[in-house]
């Protein structure tokens, strides 16, 4: 995920240290052909089936009524979540790396459970919990908040998946910053509030970033817990159900159109994504 | 990596043999809609019994079950079932329309239009019916909620729906706006749209969501004396539609399996005496007239319409009200 930038001296060393793996061609000669197999290969077959429909055709069923109302949902719902995960999830990594209390550990493998937890299972339980009968929803439902079946119940199983994303990216770059920057500020007479906004915050808001961008490619993609925290609604349809809606109504055009779609979503949040990673590359060493 | 493949070749060859060589017990894949589980297993228990004192052949029957929109699907892409017993006609049509699997009449090829079995919908309540729901004007009161599948992924939804339309359209002397109305209304009170008709019953009975579950009748009967414990009541509305499930058998599958004459005994034996009276044990209702009196008190008579009476065919009622831009689209749009 991390790109590293060659230097000089990397490029000499390559030369003259044998690697540990035997055969640089061949090795290479693998690496391209497994990704091709795994990555390019559905990308292709995605392309090629999408290149003989009309583009006209494509287009109108891209952008429909329906498929707009998926796609805004879809990347609204994405975009609240990631923004939650980076708050929420920013703070929680500060706390796992800077202080030290019974539980710390328990706690931080908690934070992988989304990861690890069956998606479906997240929803469905997240369902359970937010219904007018659910533990949760029994107290919230009278207050007039709906957390299942609801856009706001696509918004919670979106949090819920993302947030190992944007704690994960952080944890190391916090656990790596040079707390002699914070003394020197300290030393310089800033403030505890001043050295957070002045010294803290810009160092790894470019961190926070990938996060908040993978936690958002996350939510983008998610599927599983959606079906059933959805409801499976028509206000609650996100891009993936559309395109599984479609297909079970034998509307292969119409679901490959809403496939391009979230490819493109993909490639330019990927893109983006990795521009980020390059400039805080470039911006930490400064 | 050479080394690697030949051990892979080895493996495939391996498992593949023993296979070839249990070519003597018959294997038939029915690939089949939500509701029908516990149905299939008790005749499919029964035809292998049946098949083997017939022609001493052994017989195993696959099940699959889902979404009969999803089901129809998966036999188009490429899942090899030798028959399909799906929801409605038209899932079934569409193995002839997209993949050209079967025949375009073949639903002439069994008796009562392919539908072995019938059914109806109905409203299943909570015991005592506190919210008094006796018809499908109920269901449109302020503060009662139901519980449907979504018509776009479940056939017994789009069932439901006609139901709901024929009779809107029936009380306003067919007027279409009038029932187009009322159908936006009906979706309203749903707070939630399940997948398919188990699902829906599940949210219903087990997770006690919505007043009224608008089901089929078959199902409706199984949550009431298998999951119900006496906590629910059926109310047979004025008026539904005549639920046909079809069944048919996929001719360029059975043909490659070589399974033809076991695939034609197995649909024709669902019109047989001993599987109309297993149909009626899982509240479906019989064809034949002697099974279908023995189990009288099971199917109170209900007024019931045809699908071709009130929406021309199933391929009218898909493109009108259940393809993209119909109507269930239109009053989706207004829940937006």
């Amino acid at each position: 995920m991390t790109r590293f930038p060659e230097t000089a001296a990397d490029k000499t060393r390559q030369h003259r240290t044998s690697s540990p793996l035997p055969g640089k061609r061949i090795t290479l000669g693998f690496s391209v052909f497994y990704l091709s197999v795994i990555v390019l290969l559905p990308i292709a077959a995605l392309v090629l089936r999408a290149s003989h429909l009309s583009a006209t055709e494509l287009w109108s069923l891209a952008t429909n009524a329906r498929a707009l109302a998926a796609y805004k949902l879809s990347l609204g719902a994405s975009l609240v979540a990631a923004l939650v995960n980076a708050a929420f999830g920013s703070l929680l990594a500060w706390v796992l790396v800077r202080y030290k209390f019974p539980g710390r550990q328990l706690l931080d493998g908690l934070v992988d459970f989304p990861f690890a937890l069956p998606t479906a299972v997240a929803g469905l339980t997240l369902a359970n919990l937010f219904t007018e009968n659910g533990w949760l929803g029994k107290f919230l439902v009278p207050l007039g908040i709906r957390g299942a079946f609801t856009p706001l119940g696509v918004m919670i199983a979106l949090t819920f998946v993302g947030l190992p994303f944007s704690v994960r990216t952080l944890q190391p770059v916090l656990e790596n910053l040079d707390r002699g920057v914070e003394e020197a500020a300290a030393c310089l007479g800033a403030g505890r509030l001043r050295t957070f906004v002045s010294v803290i915050i810009p160092t790894l808001f470019p961190t926070i970033l990938t996060g908040f961008g993978l936690s958002f490619a996350r939510a983008l993609g998610e599927y599983g817990s959606i079906k059933f925290i959805s409801g499976n609604l028509p206000e609650t349809e996100i891009a993936p159900v559309l395109m599984v809606a479609r297909l079970d109504q034998y509307d292969y055009t119409g679901a490959i159109a809403v496939a391009v779609v979230l490819m493109i979503f993909s490639f330019i949040l990927l893109f983006t994504l990795n521009w980020v990673q390059g400039w805080a590359e470039k911006f930490q060493q400064a | 990596m050479r080394r690697l493949v030949l051990l892979t070749l080895c493996g495939w060859l391996a498992s593949a043999a023993p296979a070839a060589l249990a070519q003597k017990s018959v294997l038939l894949l029915n690939v089949s809609y939500d509701p029908t589980r516990e149905f299939y297993q008790d005749i499919n228990a029964a035809f292998a019994t049946y098949w083997k004192g017939k022609s001493g052949e052994d017989i195993t029957i696959q099940q699959s079950h889902g979404g009969s929109g999803k089901q129809a699907r998966a036999v188009i892409d490429g899942l090899q079932a030798d028959v399909v017993s799906l929801a409605l006609a038209w899932d079934i049509d569409a193995l002839h329309d997209k993949a050209g699997l079967i025949p375009a009449d073949w639903q002439q090829r069994l008796p009562f239009h392919s539908s072995p079995y019938s059914s109806a919908i109905v409203f299943l309540v909570k015991k005592g019916n506190p919210k008094a729901i006796k018809d499908w004007d109920d269901l449109i009161r302020p503060g009662v909620t139901l519980v449907t599948p979504n018509p776009k992924t479940s056939g017994g939804a789009r069932w439901a729906y006609l139901a709901a339309y024929g009779y809107a359209l029936r009380k306003n002397s067919n007027s279409t706006n009038a029932a187009n109305q009322f159908i936006g209304q009906f979706y309203q009170h749903a707070p939630v749209l399940d997948e398919g008709a188990r699902s829906s019953a599940m949210t219903f009975s087990q997770r006690g969501i919505g007043d009224v579950l608008i089901s089929w009748e078959n199902e409706a009967q199984l949550v009431l004396n298998n999951f119900g414990d006496g906590r629910f009541e059926i109310v047979y509305p004025s008026l539904s539609i005549l639920a046909e499930p079809p069944v048919a058998m996929v001719d360029k599958y059975v043909d490659r399996h070589g399974t033809r004459a076991e695939a034609e005994a197995y649909l024709k034996f669902l019109y047989s005496p001993q599987a109309q009276d297993i149909a009626a044990r899982h509240y479906f209702r019989p064809r034949l007239p002697d099974v279908a009196r023995q189990y009288e008190k099971l199917f109170p008579p209900m007024r019931l319409f045809t699908i071709d009476e009130v929406f021309g065919s199933w391929r009218q009622a898909q493109k009108t009200h259940f393809d993209e831009g119909g109507v269930f689209d239109q009053i989706s749009r207004n829940r937006r």
